[in-house]
């Protein structure tokens, strides 16, 4: 078989030339932006539909897809919600017997971008708001992939169960026995922003916590979505970990949900956006993704989704504590793609399930 | 013409038999079905990453407790689930069917509506009564007895907690086979236990119970597997708790990276298990007959009860408080209430779940359309490959039809999450590109719906005695003829029965669905699957509710039908 080059082939071979020639830039520029033409909105509109694969909660991606469909009528966008592991999953299952269905993903958990940037299956495109106003860390060097959102796993309470000066301020705090049986955690195995926080938590932290933590009679859900909710119900006064968004919504609602901190800082989940390469429907996908990106949408992420946006017009919402203002930890996708095998199994070990 | 007494097979020969015809093709078409999953299934078992022969998944299977103890913990839960399947089943199919209980059809309906629920709804509804702290039951026990606010009556997330919840959907299993055998039981064998002295108690031991007994085994063999094979229940219960049962931890098995090698593996104990279950309830029914219905019959009498019956009818309401009361007034309860755990009141009442469901989920329409289109389609064809699967077996109509039995019978052993990857490996690949098609989820269904449709059908068939076949063959009709124009008309009760059985198996099936569907071929099942990891227990429960609104409704019609076709039971005239 003739040799070719793959992707990481090219990859290593410019790691090796950055070594040796540190003078000369590492690798052609990003491809450039594209703006979205009346062309596109053209083509777009003869496709009639797109299929978004994404794991941020129900309620705003159905919002993204109803404020997309009033700006671009004629192209109907059908949204497939599920965890991000699951979303992994599904796309690997489905590329696997060549069905190509999904046109756009998200997922909160960056490093499966680094999986199918391996594949060769994601298309380069830079929406126009990306390569204006987003930092570089927050988007892919050869325009794969960029930062849609930006989810943090919190600790919460319930705030009729647990009244606010006894409330945990730590990771450390859920270690007291008083809190045995009475807390609910997400599943590293279904959840992308759990699985980053369980890298983050046990680089920063350890195994050994999680392990004291497993002591604790946890109750093990699946989604990052469920823990806050379950908090709402009242069947557990406290949650290890569950997305901030979900408690934030929760608590604007009135529900009696309590978002913490804690002081060895938050896990921090990055939720980037790409396109594939075999999308069926191509323009709708890239008109789509160029429109997830506007400071329109990113405001509906903030707003409706409570979620967190790099993009610099987005507004904070008043009331919500600033990105900027939160002790967080570090962000490392690479890190969690090494790792996440090794992470599933550990943490089944320890909990059980 | 002439009648042979001889002990060979009379054999007629005026007229082409297409019956053969027919048969080979349902032979062929079956064997595909099955097969082909279950070969890639044993494959996938035996060999590694790379395609060699090896032991090594049985041997890893064999050394991680992981793996190891889902084992132990399915096999408890699958024989208490079927002994508590048979204690409450049995004396209730008993009541319904022999005695003068009040209220029998009702009695009756209302196993049916807890048939119908399907078990991932109970056990969400559950989780709504029962769930430690926010649980309905839990908080009333509170509220009653003004005990601490940690205090739990009821814990659905443990083991007996899954034990309960699952025996209450599978126990109308064992209560249709167990009333149905006692409906068909003729009433001269208790008659003529009674006239040679016999008491009513006498009676019921020696002969009723001796006759039902086959039903019963049956039932519990039934409720066994199915506890066994059930997927939604112990995803939803046991994972909470910290647990795993086989199906969950195969399924857990298939997220990434998938090891389709270790399910498969996991998978063929329980595939040998089954066989031998299967075998000694072979072993212990075969040797006798069973046949009760033929041309001459009578209603069975009913046994007066006395006082005792409002005793009969209490211990009923109290069964079916479990499966059927009690969840559906929390499904009812969370549909409009703002939080689910709270009871309705003017302060948190509302319609934004029912709002959501129907407008803002996009889901809802296309999954509520692939379920019916379906169900309906894995209805039909599986019952009418279910009579004539079952026709060649119990008329022993073609060599071989104990391969087919047991083909038929197969997929009982095949967790549906299994016999999904089966199909999945067996159609994504030429000849057959079926996945992100409604045909795969057709596949599955079909498959699984199979051994209950046959068995429902098969006993139905083997109560019918062929005497009454032969007369007409004799005088000169064909085997299909004689299907036709005898044994079709007996079976309507049957086959509308398991058509039904078939459509409501199909429209709740979560197990294989999960694995085989895409965004396009979502099903009602999976979308409340993924509804409740993601925590929106209203949600659930208006589908839910709708779920069961169309359930209920098309069962009615059932029954409407079948009363309006007029009884079907054999008179002595």
């Amino acid at each position: 078989m003739p040799r070719t080059f793959s992707r990481r082939d090219v990859l290593k071979a410019s790691t090796a030339l950055a070594l040796t020639l540190p003078a000369i830039p590492l690798r052609a520029a990003a491809p450039a932006a594209e703006p979205v033409t009346p062309a596109l909105i053209a083509a777009a509109q003869k496709e009639g539909k797109v299929v978004y694969y994404t794991s941020i909660d129900l309620p705003l991606a159905e919002k993204i897809a109803k404020s997309f469909e009033a700006k671009y009528p004629g192209i109907a966008v059908r949204v497939e919600r599920t965890g991000a592991e699951r979303v992994f999953q599904r796309v690997g299952q489905e590329y696997g017997s060549r069905i190509y269905a999904v046109d756009v993903v998200n997922s909160s958990d960056a490093a499966h971008f680094i999986a199918w940037t391996r594949d060769g299956i994601l298309q380069p495109y830079v929406p126009e708001d990306v390569a204006k106003f987003y930092p570089p860390e927050h988007k892919n060097a050869d325009g794969l992939y960029a930062s849609f959102r930006v989810g943090l796993s919190v600790i919460g309470y319930n705030t009729t169960l647990v009244k606010a000066e006894d409330a945990p301020k730590s990771f450390a705090d859920l270690l007291d026995p008083k809190w045995s049986g009475k807390m609910v955690k997400a599943h590293p195995g279904y959840s992308g922003n759990v699985m980053s926080a369980t890298f983050q938590i046990t680089r920063d932290l350890g195994w050994d916590y999680l392990e004291k933590l497993a002591k604790q009679k946890i109750m093990q859900v699946q989604s990052s979505t469920d823990p806050p909710k379950k908090l709402a119900l009242g069947e557990r006064a406290v949650m290890v970990d569950g997305n901030e968004y979900n408690a934030l919504i929760l608590k604007e609602a009135g529900q009696p949900v309590e978002v913490v901190y804690p002081s060895e800082g938050t896990p921090m989940a990055v939720g980037p956006n790409a396109i594939f390469k075999n999308a069926p429907n191509p323009n709708a996908a890239r008109l789509l993704q160029s429109y997830m990106f506007t400071p329109e949408c990113q405001q509906l992420v903030i707003d409706v989704g409570a979620l967190r946006s790099v993009h610099p017009q987005a507004k904070e919402h008043a009331g919500r504590r600033p990105l900027k203002d939160i002790k967080v930890m570090k962000d490392d996708a690479a890190g969690v793609e090494k790792n996440a095998q090794d992470i599933k199994a550990r943490y089944s070990k320890i909990f059980g399930v | 013409m002439t009648v042979t007494a001889s002990d060979q097979p009379v054999r007629i020969t005026h007229g082409f038999d297409f019956t053969k015809l027919v048969l080979y093709g349902f032979a062929l078409a079956l064997c595909l079905l099955i097969v082909l999953p279950m070969s890639w299934l044993v494959y996938y078992g035996f060999v590694d990453k790379s395609g060699a022969f090896t032991l090594q998944n049985f041997i890893t299977l064999a050394n991680d407790p992981t793996l190891r103890e889902p084992f132990v913990t399915t096999f408890i839960l699958a024989f208490s689930t079927s002994l508590i399947c048979c204690a409450v089943a049995a004396p209730m199919g008993w009541l319904v069917a022999r005695t003068d209980m009040p209220f029998r059809r009702t009695v009756r309906l209302m196993v049916t509506a807890s048939f119908v629920t399907p078990p991932f709804l109970g056990a969400i509804a559950w989780e709504l009564l029962a769930a430690p702290n926010s649980g309905l039951l839990n908080k009333v026990y509170r509220m009653m007895t003004g005990a601490e606010s940690d205090a739990v009556l009821f814990n659905i997330y443990s083991f007996p907690g899954l034990i309960f919840v699952i025996a209450c959907y599978t126990f109308p299993y064992v209560f249709v086979l167990v009333a149905n055998a006692l409906d068909r039981t003729p009433g001269e064998l208790e008659d003529a236990s009674s006239i040679l002295g016999g008491g009513t108690w006498v009676t019921a031991r020696r002969i009723t119970i001796p006759l039902a007994l086959p039903a019963l085994l049956a039932g519990a063999l039934v409720a066994f597997l199915q506890a066994m094979t059930l997927f939604g229940s112990p995803a939803i219960l046991a994972l909470p708790a910290g647990f795993h049962t086989m199906t969950t931890k195969i399924w857990s098995l298939f997220q990434y990276p998938p090891k389709p090698e270790l399910a498969a593996a996991a998978s063929l104990p329980l595939l040998i298990l089954t066989i031998m279950l299967l075998r000694a309830e072979h072993m212990i029914l075969g040797r006798r007959s069973y046949a009760v219905l033929g041309g001459k019959n009578s209603a069975p009498r009913l046994i007066v009860l006395g006082r005792l019956r409002w005793l009969a009818l209490a211990f009923c309401f109290i069964v079916l408080l479990n499966p059927v009361f009690l969840p559906y007034g929390a499904l009812l309860n969370a549909s409009f209430s703002k939080v689910a755990s709270q009871f309705v009141s003017f302060s948190n009442f509302t319609f934004h779940n029912i709002y959501f469901v129907f407008f803002e989920l996009s889901a809802t329409r296309l999954a509520l359309y692939n379920t019916f289109v379906l169900g309906i389609a894995t209805a039909t064809i599986g019952t009418i490959v279910a009579v004539v699967i079952s026709y060649l077996t119990t008329r022993e109509a073609v060599t071989g039809h104990k391969a087919l039995g047991f083909l038929a019978t197969a997929p009982v052993a095949i967790p549906g999450i299994v016999l999904g990857v089966g199909l999945f490996l067996s159609y994504t690949r030429p000849p057959f590109v079926l996945y992100g098609t409604l045909w795969i989820l057709l596949l599955a269904f079909l498959t699984l719906a199979m051994p209950a449709a046959y068995q429902q059908m098969q006993s139905a068939f083997k109560a019918i005695h062929p005497e009454l076949e032969d007369a007409s063959r004799i005088l000169g009709a064909t085997r299909l003829r004689a299907l036709r124009e005898i044994t079709a008309p007996l079976l309507r009760t049957s086959v509308i029965a398991t058509w039904c059985f078939v459509f409501v198996g199909t429209i709740r099936e979560l197990s294989a669905a999960i694995m085989l569907f895409t965004s396009e071929t979502k099903v009602i099942s999976v979308l409340i699957f993924d509804l409740n990891e993601s925590g929106d227990l209203a949600a659930i429960s208006v589908l839910g509710i709708i779920m069961l609104i169309v359930t209920s409704c098309i069962v009615a019609l059932a029954n409407r039908l079948r009363s309006g076709g007029g009884n079907v039971r054999l008179r002595d005239n």
